[in-house]
């Protein structure tokens, strides 16, 4: 197990060093460069703008940059926004609430909702209720997470007006928590969907797997009730190669959480991202790709970690 | 098992000469979802090539007369947009670039993906443990922001856009097709050829590689699905096909505006990229039951 452990771990950060060094390499050899939105401004003269390039540090040579970086990067120390000047590690944290609030809350949903349907695609395999959630899973994880988000919006605010089209709260109200869960509501859903028909057809296709084992006819030849076989002996084992899941998904419900904010001006990292693109803010891009990426890798450690600790066949797998 | 019983009784019926292909075209016409979605993807397909002797207006021609006309009425079928657009004109021809952007791409990642696992699959050892890792890097960052990190630092244009999708899509098929080279490099016709003589890239070109080709039909197929989606992100985001060249992705850019007014604008592009990503999706999945068989699952 500690050899197993030991190996992962090494694996985990060589992935996060070439991470860093990836990202750093392709936003810096990025044509522009971060001075190249003040070269439209007027007041800005050449040697202003050679005096900016040697201020920022962007005149030394790539390796030296990504070194100063780097070494901010493990101290905390993530530099200043382009922007506003203001410190990289705050604007990030600053939007960190507002996107682990969505992801949560869609992921709790999802969970819930994608194991029920799962079980009962199983226990009923071919049956109208499979078929129908083997078509609606494949559309929800065609249909884009934007495009959902505006249907979302036309129908519940634009023409129902029940909901709030957008933002975390009313503007300029004070905090509410009804207030709050009914701006949640939509953006939540939205970023749900993939999610319920992924957990959905994991679980159909780990329930069907087990259902399929000896000490599952055993304990119906015993006279074990239906039901008690189902959720006491089939689900809890069912749920055993699931813990990977939440890891795999972390890129996609990132990639998700990003959109959903946009459409729904969610004040998350994801629409911070969005934005920083804009103003070519690397400081405040790369922050936040490393930080997303740093937690798929942590994630995917994690899950495969408790995967082998509550599976003792996989152990030395 | 049963199933699987079922489909090979329905098959082999007594008297009648059975062929690879047969079987595999059998097993894909009862996969009825797929089998809708090829008449499906024909219909985008015809759609797209025929554009321009589809459409019935010219697709940036602006008419303010005719802006938000409803559908159905004044000659626009599906209405028209803020610029008086005919809405369906610029589907069509959306349909044309964003058609083009997956299956390019698709391209890409297929000859990215394929070379990467095909390498590190074959010769092992530190390269397969470096491009492994490699793999895993790449796959830790969320598509959509490598995708936009890169997009929004290079002239957007068809070619950059599909280079950008393929050069950020090819770990799956590195994945899927390292694995089946791993299985296979050990086998006696692999051997036998190394036994001959054979150079690497020879025993690579003519007897590995062939033998993915399943794999890696499934694998593109789906890779045409995830591009048509990436690129109606970006797009969507103001970061890839720009105006007046419109995609589905980019006709919904605005669209949230005119709710009120155009709803139809923010509907049929959206729908659009529904069917052709859901079609692609179910396509890859009848390959693989058709193709794969031990993978019965007669979804009938």
């Amino acid at each position: 197990m500690h050899a197993y452990l030991a190996r992962r771990v090494v694996q985990a950060l060589v992935v996060l060093v070439l991470v860093s060094l990836g990202g750093f390499a392709v936003l810096h050899q990025a044509p522009g460069g971060p001075v190249a939105i003040y070269a439209m401004s007027p007041t800005m003269s050449a040697e202003d703008m050679e005096r900016l390039t040697r201020q920022l540090g962007l005149d030394r040579p790539l390796h030296v940059q990504y070194a100063k970086w780097a070494r901010g990067l493990v101290t905390a120390n993530w530099g200043r926004s382009y922007r506003d000047g203001r410190v990289v590690l705050e604007v990030i944290v600053d939007r960190i609430p507002a996107t682990l609030v969505l992801m949560l809350s869609a992921f709790t949903v999802a969970v819930l909702l994608g194991l029920a349907t799962g079980v009962v695609s199983a226990v009923r395999q071919y049956s109208l209720f499979d078929h129908a959630m083997t078509l609606g899973a494949m559309v929800a994880l065609s249909i884009p997470t934007f495009w959902l988000g505006l249907m979302g919006i036309y129908v519940f605010a634009e023409l129902l007006h029940v909901l709030p089209p957008g933002n975390i709260g009313t503007i300029g109200a004070p905090f509410a928590l009804a207030d709050r869960l009914r701006h949640l509501l939509l953006p939540a859903a939205t970023l749900g969907v993939v999610m319920v028909a992924t957990w959905s057809r994991y679980t159909r296709a780990s329930m069907l797997e087990v259902i399929g084992e000896d000490y599952i006819r055993t304990a119906r030849a015993k006279g074990v009730s239906r039901g008690a076989i189902i959720l006491k002996h089939a689900l809890k084992n069912a749920l055993i190669p699931l813990v990977t899941l939440a890891g795999l998904q972390l890129p996609l419900v990132f990639s998700g959480a990003l959109v959903t904010e946009t459409v729904f001006t969610w004040p998350g990292m994801g629409r911070l991202f969005v934005d920083s693109i804009g103003y070519r803010d690397y400081p405040v891009l790369m922050g936040i790709l490393m930080l997303t990426a740093t937690l798929v890798v942590v994630g995917n450690l994690a899950a495969d970690l408790v995967y082998a600790a509550i599976d003792p066949r996989v152990r030395h797998a | 098992m049963s199933a699987h019983a079922a489909t090979v009784g329905a098959l082999a019926t007594p008297g009648a000469r059975q062929t690879l292909s047969g079987v595999v075209l059998a097993r894909f016409v009862r996969h009825r979802p797929a089998a809708v979605s090829v008449v499906l993807i024909a219909a985008l397909g015809l759609g797209a090539v025929f554009a321009d002797r589809l459409s019935p207006r010219d697709p940036i021609y602006i008419d303010i007369g005719h802006k938000f006309a409803r559908p159905l009425t004044r000659g626009h079928l599906l209405g028209a947009d803020e610029l008086g657009r005919d809405v369906l004109s610029r589907l069509l021809h959306a349909g044309r670039v964003s058609l083009s952007v997956g299956l390019a791409a698709m391209a890409v990642t297929v000859l990215v993906g394929a070379a990467v696992g095909a390498v590190a699959g074959y010769w092992g050892g530190l390269v397969d443990v470096l491009l492994l890792r490699l793999t895993d890097a790449m796959l830790s960052f969320p598509p959509i922001f490598m995708l936009l990190a890169l997009a929004a630092f290079v002239r957007p244009s068809l070619a950059s856009m599909t280079v950008m999708i393929g050069v950020t899509s090819w770990m799956d098929v590195t994945r899927m097709v390292r694995s089946q080279i791993l299985t296979l490099r050990e086998r006696e016709f692999v051997l036998g050829a190394r036994a001959l003589g054979a150079p690497a890239s020879r025993i690579l070109a003519r007897h590995l590689l062939p033998n993915t080709v399943g794999i890696i039909a499934v694998a593109a197929t789906l890779a045409v699905a995830r591009a048509i989606l990436l690129e109606s992100y970006v797009s969507y985001l103001g970061y890839g096909i720009q105006p007046p060249l419109a995609s589905w992705g980019n006709m919904l850019n605005n669209a949230q505006s005119y709710f009120a007014t155009a709803p139809w604008v923010a509907i049929c592009p959206g729908v659009m990229i529904t069917v052709a990503v859901t079609s692609f999706n179910f396509l890859g999945d009848g390959l693989r039951d058709a193709l794969d068989p031990r993978h019965v699952r007669s979804r009938a």
